[in-house]
C-alpha cells in the first residue's frame, strides 16, 4: 500500500526531504542563510538512515567533505548561499573535471558579497554556469514551490549520479523559506538512479574509461578494491595527469558531451497557455510564481499571454526557446537580477522576436502586477 | 672470514632511476658507491655491509638490496 | 626492477617522479610506503589524500585509493572519506604551504575534531613547484623568490599548531632520520584520533639554492647535525639547542574519535528501531 505523507513544510526542508529519499547519506556543509534550515534539518535526519552529516569549518570545507563523501561511495550534498556559492566555486570545478556526483544547492539571496542576507534573489544564475573557471559542463535546477523542490532535489541527484556531475539546484530566498502543504510520495512512486558500478575486476578498471557509444564511466568507490587515481589534473582514461592536448580535448569533449548528447532527458520545462501566445513571460523560481499569476489575469482580459518557465536552467533550454521566439511576437524575461538569463533567451531567439528585461535585483520580489504592467506596455 | 663477505652483498642500481642526487654515495658507511657519469655506480661491492642505508635514503628508489623476496 | 617495498606499494610505471635531483620527498614517501607494510595494513583500505604542491605528487605514485584534491583542502576532503567510509585508513600528504597556509584553517580544524586520520606534512620551507616563494615555514630572514630582502614572517611550528588546536599524536622526522619517520609515521596510523607528523625535507633546487644551503648532500647534513631528538635534548642545557630544532614524538595522548563518536549517533537510532 502506497503511503503518502501529506505535511506543511518550507522549501528547504523539502529540499533535504527530497535529498534523503533519493538516497543522500552524506552532507557538508557550513551555516548560512537562508539555506541552513538544508543543515539542521539534514543534521536531524541523517542519522536516523543511517547517514553523515557533519559541519565543516567554512564552505570550502562543506563541499570539499561532500566530494569525499561521494568518492567513498554516498551519495552527497551540500547547501548554501551567495557568499557560500562564491566560495565554493573551485571545488566545483573540481567535481566537474574529476566527474563526482554531488549536489549544490544554492539558495539564492541578494548581492554582491554579503549584500541582501535574508532577501531573495536570483542573481547567481550566470556564476553557477561561470562560475569556475575553465570549460566545464554543469547542471542547474531551479524549482518553483516546496513539491517542486522535493521533486527537482530527487531529480538533481538522480542525474548527478546518471551523468557523474555536479548538479546545481537553484533555488531561491522565497522558495526555500516559503511554507506550503505538500504531499510526498510513497518511495515506491519515486524512481532512484544509482550511479554506475564497474563490472570489470579491478585488474582491469580504467577509472575514466567508456565503452563504445558511452560517455558516463562507471565508478567504483574508495574501499572497494578498485584502488584508483582521482586527480583535478587533466587527465586520461587512467586517470593519471596528463599534458597532452589530444588527452585534454579529448577529455573536455566527453565532459561537454555527456551532457549536451542527452538534452531531452536533462531538459524540463513547464510551458503555461503558450499555445496561442503572442507575447511570453521567461521565468524561473520563486518569479515564476508571480509570472503565472499574472498571466492568468492577462488571459481574463483576453490578452494571449503564456509562461515559459525553464526548470532545467543549465543547459539552456536553447531549441525550446528558439521555437517560441519564432512563434511569438515578444518575450518578456522576469528574473530578479539585472540581466542574467536575458543575454540567453536574446542570444538564442537570433532576434526572431522582441526579447525584453523586467529585472529587481533589490531583495523585493518581482510581483504580478508589474509583469501585468509590462506585458501591456509590449502589446 | 664471516659468511658475509663470502657472499657478495646482492646491492642493485637501477640507473635510469638515478638522479644523481649523491646522497647515498656520500651517507655510506662502508665507502662502496661512487659517481659516473652523473649516476651512482658500485665501486667496491666487497665492502658492502647491507645496511640498508643508501636505499633508505635514495629519494628516487634507484639504490637497493636486492635479495630474493622469499627472503623477507 | 625495483625493491620489494616499491613494487608493493608504488605504481612503478611512474616511475620516476617529478620531483628534482635530491629533493628529499622521495625518501619521505617511501617512508610513509614503510610505515604501511610495517603495518600490514590492507591496500585496498588505504586512502591517501593530498592537496597542491611538490608533496601532494605522492598519491599518484603510491598503489592504494588516491585522491589529488585542491590546494590547501586535502584534510576537508579526507574529512569526508573517513566520515562516509570510517574503515579506511587515511592518510593525508600535504606540503608546508598547502597545510599551513591555504590550508591553515582546515588543518586546525581537523586537529580539533580528532578524526582519524593521519596528516605527513613534507615540509621543503618552501614554495617549490611554484618555483621558491616564501612558505609559512621559511625562516624568519632566509630568502624566498617573493622575500628578495629577506622574510620577515615568522615561520609556524606544524606540530605544535595541530598539538595546540587538539591532534592526539604529534612529531617531527626528516629526511635524514628516515627510519625514525617510519616509526613516527606508524605511530600516527595506529593512533585512534587525529595525527600529524612533519617530515623535514630538503629543497636543494629552491630553497636550498635561495638560501645558500649547498648540495643535497649538505642539507642532509645540515639535517643530521641539527636535529636533536626531543628525549635528548631534555637533557641537554639550553645553549646546547640554540639554532637546532626538535625530532621525535611531541604528544601522544586519548581522546574521543569523531568517526567514533557519530558511529554512537547512528547506533542510538538504530537500537530505537
Amino acid at each position: 500500500m502506497k503511503s503518502r505523507k501529506v505535511k506543511l513544510m518550507q522549501g528547504n526542508e523539502a529540499c533535504v526531504e527530497g535529498a534523503i529519499a533519493a538516497g543522500m547519506r552524506f552532507y557538508g556543509g557550513y551555516p548560512i542563510t537562508p539555506s541552513t534550515e538544508i543543515a539542521e534539518i539534514s543534521a536531524v535526519k541523517l542519522p536516523a538512515v543511517g547517514g553523515k552529516f557533519i559541519q565543516m569549518e567554512d564552505e570550502i570545507g562543506g563541499i570539499a567533505a561532500a566530494i569525499g563523501g561521494s568518492l567513498a561511495g554516498l551519495k552527497s550534498m551540500t547547501a548554501t548561499s551567495g557568499p557560500g556559492f562564491s566560495l565554493k566555486q573551485e571545488n566545483l570545478g573540481y567535481a566537474a573535471i574529476a566527474e563526482i556526483p554531488l549536489v549544490v544547492v544554492n539558495v539564492q539571496r541578494g548581492g554582491p558579497s554579503t549584500g541582501l542576507p535574508t532577501a531573495p534573489a536570483q542573481g547567481d544564475v550566470m556564476q553557477a554556469k561561470w562560475g569556475t573557471h575553465g570549460d566545464h559542463p554543469i547542471i542547474a535546477l531551479s524549482p518553483s514551490s516546496v513539491r517542486e523542490t522535493f521533486d527537482v532535489t530527487v531529480r538533481a541527484f538522480n542525474l548527478a549520479e546518471k551523468y557523474r556531475t555536479p548538479v546545481v539546484i537553484l533555488t531561491d530566498e522565497v522558495v526555500g523559506h516559503m511554507r506550503e502543504k505538500i504531499e510526498i510520495p510513497d518511495p515506491s512512486e519515486i524512481e532512484i538512479i544509482d550511479r554506475k558500478k564497474p563490472e570489470v575486476d579491478p585488474e582491469n578498471y580504467l577509472p575514466y574509461e567508456v565503452k563504445d557509444g558511452e560517455l558516463v564511466p562507471p565508478m567504483a568507490a574508495f574501499g572497494d578494491g578498485y584502488r584508483f587515481h582521482v586527480t583535478g589534473l587533466t587527465h586520461d582514461e587512467t586517470g593519471f595527469p596528463s599534458n597532452s592536448s589530444e588527452i585534454a580535448e579529448a577529455l573536455l569533449n566527453r565532459l561537454m558531451n555527456k551532457i549536451n548528447a542527452n538534452l531531452d532527458d536533462i531538459l524540463d520545462y513547464e510551458e503555461f497557455m503558450c499555445d496561442d501566445a503572442e507575447i511570453v513571460v521567461f521565468s524561473y523560481g520563486s518569479t515564476a510564481r508571480s509570472a503565472k499569476s499574472a498571466v492568468k489575469k492577462l488571459r481574463e482580459e483576453g490578452i494571449k499571454v503564456g509562461l515559459f518557465r525553464p526548470i532545467t536552467i543549465w543547459p539552456f533550454p536553447e531549441e525550446k526557446v528558439y521555437e517560441l521566439s519564432k512563434k511569438v511576437k515578444s518575450i518578456i524575461v522576469a528574473e530578479m537580477n539585472l540581466g542574467q538569463l536575458v543575454l540567453e533567451v536574446e542570444r538564442v531567439s537570433k532576434g526572431n522576436c522582441k526579447v525584453s528585461h523586467l529585472g529587481k535585483a533589490n531583495g523585493e520580489v518581482i510581483t504580478p502586477n508589474e509583469i501585468v504592467s509590462r506585458v501591456k506596455e509590449v502589446l | 672470514m664471516s659468511k658475509a663477505i663470502e657472499k657478495k652483498a646482492n646491492l642493485q642500481i637501477k640507473r635510469d632511476l638515478c638522479k644523481g642526487c649523491k646522497i647515498c654515495v656520500q651517507f655510506c658507511p662502508k665507502d662502496v658507491l661512487t659517481m659516473e657519469g652523473g649516476k651512482v655506480k658500485i665501486k667496491d661491492i666487497e665492502k658492502c655491509i647491507e645496511c640498508g642505508l643508501c636505499e633508505l635514503r635514495c629519494p628516487d628508489y634507484a639504490i637497493f638490496l636486492g635479495g630474493s623476496e622469499d627472503e623477507e | 626492477m625495483a625493491s620489494k617495498l616499491i613494487k608493493d606499494y608504488f605504481r612503478t610505471d611512474k616511475l620516476p617522479h617529478i620531483w628534482c635531483p635530491g629533493c628529499g620527498h622521495g625518501i619521505l614517501m617511501r617512508s610513509v610506503a614503510q610505515a604501511i607494510d610495517n603495518l600490514g595494513l590492507d591496500k585496498d583500505k588505504v586512502c591517501i589524500v593530498s592537496g597542491i604542491g611538490c608533496s601532494s605528487r605522492a598519491p599518484g605514485y603510491m598503489d592504494f585509493n588516491t585522491l589529488h584534491t585542491t590546494h590547501g583542502r586535502a584534510l576537508a576532503f579526507a574529512t569526508g572519506v573517513k566520515l562516509a567510509r570510517p574503515e579506511l585508513e587515511v592518510i593525508v600528504v600535504t606540503g608546508d604551504g598547502d597545510c599551513a597556509a591555504i590550508g591553515g584553517n582546515h588543518l586546525i580544524h581537523a586537529a580539533r575534531r580528532n578524526i582519524n586520520i593521519t596528516t605527513v606534512v613534507f615540509n621543503n620551507n618552501i614554495y617549490g613547484m611554484t618555483g621558491g616563494q616564501y612558505s609559512p615555514t621559511t625562516p624568519t630572514n632566509e630568502f624566498g623568490t617573493t622575500a628578495p630582502y629577506g622574510n620577515i614572517d615568522k615561520p609556524f611550528d606544524i606540530p605544535a599548531l595541530a598539538g595546540a588546536a587538539g591532534a592526539t599524536y604529534t612529531a617531527r622526522g626528516t629526511a635524514y632520520h628516515a627510519k625514525q619517520l617510519t616509526k613516527l609515521v606508524e605511530k600516527g596510523i595506529k593512533n585512534k584520533g587525529f595525527s600529524l607528523i612533519e617530515g623535514i625535507s630538503i629543497c636543494p633546487t629552491y630553497y636550498g639554492r635561495k638560501n645558500k644551503k649547498g648540495s643535497a648532500v649538505d642539507m642532509m647534513n645540515w639535517l643530521k647535525d641539527n636535529a636533536v631528538d626531543i628525549k635528548v635534548a631534555e637533557k641537554l642545557p639550553k645553549e646546547k639547542l640554540e639554532g637546532k630544532f626538535l625530532i621525535g614524538e611531541f604528544k601522544n595522548t586519548t581522546e574521543p574519535e569523531y568517526t567514533e563518536e557519530y558511529m554512537k549517533i547512528i547506533e542510538r537510532f538504530q537500537k530505537e528501531r
